[in-house]
């Protein structure tokens, strides 16, 4: 495993105070690290395994803070931390389910100091990968957990392309639940992504979690008024309750019309793959149907179709399917 | 220039993973700049089929040929076109996602790879058994054909001989594209190992890391040169000069005229009547 030092090899350091000045030192340094809260880069830079020349600190941006309400909607900016985002009154009222998916991030002390943006834009926590192994992720030919011998508990059972690796982020697939955008600058201007299409697995890029390029920076989240106020259900299962990292998380928006049928409905899933699945199947099957222990029972089939576990993440599928049907009945049973 | 990467195994040893990418861009400039080079020379050089009054008198020689010569026979075409079309599937989904065109590129890669290794093992077998298998190496026997290219290439007008079925720049070719078509498709096929296919269990463990940073790198070498010479035979398929061998390949024959233009009858022998499929 990889040993971390006291101190970081040295590198260049840039703390610009506008999203602009941020911006240009990205489109200068082709190969700048882009750090918020730094809860994720201090592993990497402790452990040595990046070694970037350039370090941008957004920390001193204000423009990257905050949140306000937007046509209806949100627009929260990359740079609001976790405790800011879970206490928020407009998050709370709105879209409860991003103030719970905020809330149950890691601990107190991490959700003060971390960002929503990082928090959607963290890399992996595959430890063959962060050791600073040439596995596929990290350029090279082989995923070392995806072989007969690994450990491999935590790592996916859906999309698996080469590479095994999960999404850990918890505030993402409420993001895409809530049919979140996402803004992002570069020197070419600014382009606005969904939050399904800002995470991609590694059939698309086998070495990024997001389509965030060399000299982009994601600045703010956008969340449309389409589902406020909408009936939501966010559930995490992780080791330890008090911090970690999700082995699977599931969030949903869902509206129903008088007979309790579903009306619409987002099924959110994350940790199963590398980037924050959206159970299109199981959403198309199960609206217009009652919101019953049947329907719950058939989206959870339905979203666990095609998983292939590795040799010691097989607990996984019956997790999501539960973890489905949770979100579709309300989580106060459990069946397996 | 950096021509491999290499990278860290869990044991702390330095291990070969790919070819650099640089030699993408190399290859694809060593081929736009051939073209544009060997463009260039065309617009000067000498035509160098028979001059007509030979090609007259030897229409004469042989009149008893037919009109139409078959060149390919439907069998040798349907093979070219389809290797052609996995060819192109392999390249573009092999190399789009390097100048960042990013899509899922891996089940077409290899399904393409699969299309391709068994055209290959069926042209190998047609060749070998319904074909004339050496009208397409080259060897000491086409040292004088050589020669006197050469020299036309410099100007000259030299009657010496010209080439049986195929040009010597198209059996060079054939020598080029076997090198590395045959490590694109062994290396490719031993990588299947590491991928999940419906075909076969995963086995990463089939080679060492040593051997497995030794086959990625040539399948990458394979297919770096692969870019340029499939840019050299576009090329040389939509010139002019050229387009009478490309039509052959459509339509499977050529013109007696032509096959005494550009043929030597007596290396490349055509009766009266020839059998289909011999060809």
């Amino acid at each position: 495993m990889a040993v971390i030092h006291d101190v970081m090899p040295a590198f260049e350091l840039f703390q610009p105070a506008s999203i602009g000045d941020a911006v240009a030192l990205l489109n200068r340094y082709a190969d700048a690290w882009v750090m918020a809260g730094g809860l994720d880069s201090f592993d990497w830079l402790k452990d040595r395994i990046k070694r970037p020349s350039v370090v941008v600190d957004l920390s001193q941006i204000e423009g990257l803070r905050g949140i306000k309400a937007l046509n209806g909607g949100l627009e929260i900016g990359a740079g609001t931390t976790l405790t800011e985002v879970a206490r928020d009154p407009l998050v709370g009222d709105k879209f409860g389910l991003l103030k719970e998916a905020a809330g149950l991030v890691a601990s107190p002390q991490i959700r003060n100091q971390g960002t929503i943006g990082g928090n959607v834009s963290q890399d992996t926590r595959c430890w063959y990968y962060r050791a600073g192994w040439t596995c596929y992720r990290a350029g090279g030919n082989i995923c070392y957990a995806d072989t007969p011998t690994a450990i491999n508990r935590e790592h996916a059972i859906l999309e698996s392309d080469r590479c095994v690796a999960v999404n850990p982020s918890d505030t993402a697939p409420a993001l895409v639940a809530l049919d979140a955008q996402m803004v992002i600058q570069s020197a070419r201007g600014e382009r606005i992504v969904d939050a399904e299409d800002y995470f991609i697995g590694p059939a698309i890029d086998i070495t990024r979690m997001t389509v965030l390029a060399p000299g982009e920076l994601l600045t703010a989240i956008r969340i449309p008024s389409t589902w406020a106020g909408a009936q939501f259900y966010f559930e995490k299962v992780r080791d330890r309750n008090v911090w970690d990292f999700p082995l699977l998380n599931v969030a949903s928006a869902a509206t129903y019309s008088g007979q309790n049928n579903i009306e619409r409905i987002r099924l959110v899933i994350n940790a199963a793959a590398a980037r924050p699945l959206r159970l299109r199947a199981a959403e198309a099957a199960i609206v217009g149907k009652p919101r019953n222990e049947q329907t719950a029972e058939l989206a959870g089939q339905i979203a666990v179709q095609g998983a292939q576990p590795l040799r010691y993440n097989g607990y996984k599928v019956p997790l999501m399917r539960n973890l489905v049907k949770r979100a579709i009945r309300g989580g106060d049973r459990w069946s397996s | 220039m950096e021509f491999v990467k290499w990278g860290l195994n869990p044991w702390g040893q330095n291990i070969l993973t790919h070819v650099s990418w640089t030699l993408f861009w190399a290859s694809l400039f060593a081929g736009v700049m051939f073209l544009v080079a060997h463009g260039s020379y065309m617009l000067l050089s000498a035509h160098r089929k028979r001059s007509a009054a030979e090609t007259d008198r030897l229409e004469v020689v042989h009149a008893r040929l037919p009109e139409r010569i078959e060149r390919h026979s439907l069998m040798a075409r349907a093979f070219h076109w389809v290797m052609a079309a996995a060819m192109f599937v392999l390249l573009f989904t092999a190399f789009l996602p390097v100048v960042g065109v990013k899509f899922a590129w891996v089940t077409w890669h290899w399904i393409a790879g699969l299309v391709l290794t068994g055209s290959i093992i069926f042209h190998i077998v047609h060749a070998t058994l319904w074909l004339d298998f050496w009208s397409i190496w080259v060897g000491p026997k086409d040292i004088p054909e050589f020669k006197a290219e050469i020299l036309r290439e410099l100007g000259h007008d030299v009657p010496g001989p010209k080439s049986g079925k195929y040009p010597l720049g198209n059996r060079l070719y054939h020598t080029a594209i076997v090198v590395a078509g045959l490590s694109a498709v062994a290396t490719g096929v031993l990588m299947m190992s590491r991928v999940r296919t419906p075909l076969f269990t995963r086995n990463p463990y089939l080679f060492g890391d040593g051997a497995w940073g030794f086959t990625y790198v040539t399948h990458g070498l394979a297919g770096v040169g692969l870019v340029g010479l499939v840019i050299a035979h576009v090329y040389f398929a939509v010139r002019p000069e050229k387009w009478w061998i490309t039509k052959s390949m459509l339509l499977g024959w050529i013109t007696r005229r032509q096959y005494l233009e550009h043929h030597e009858p007596e290396r490349w022998a055509v009766g009266a009547n020839p059998p289909t499929g011999r060809t």
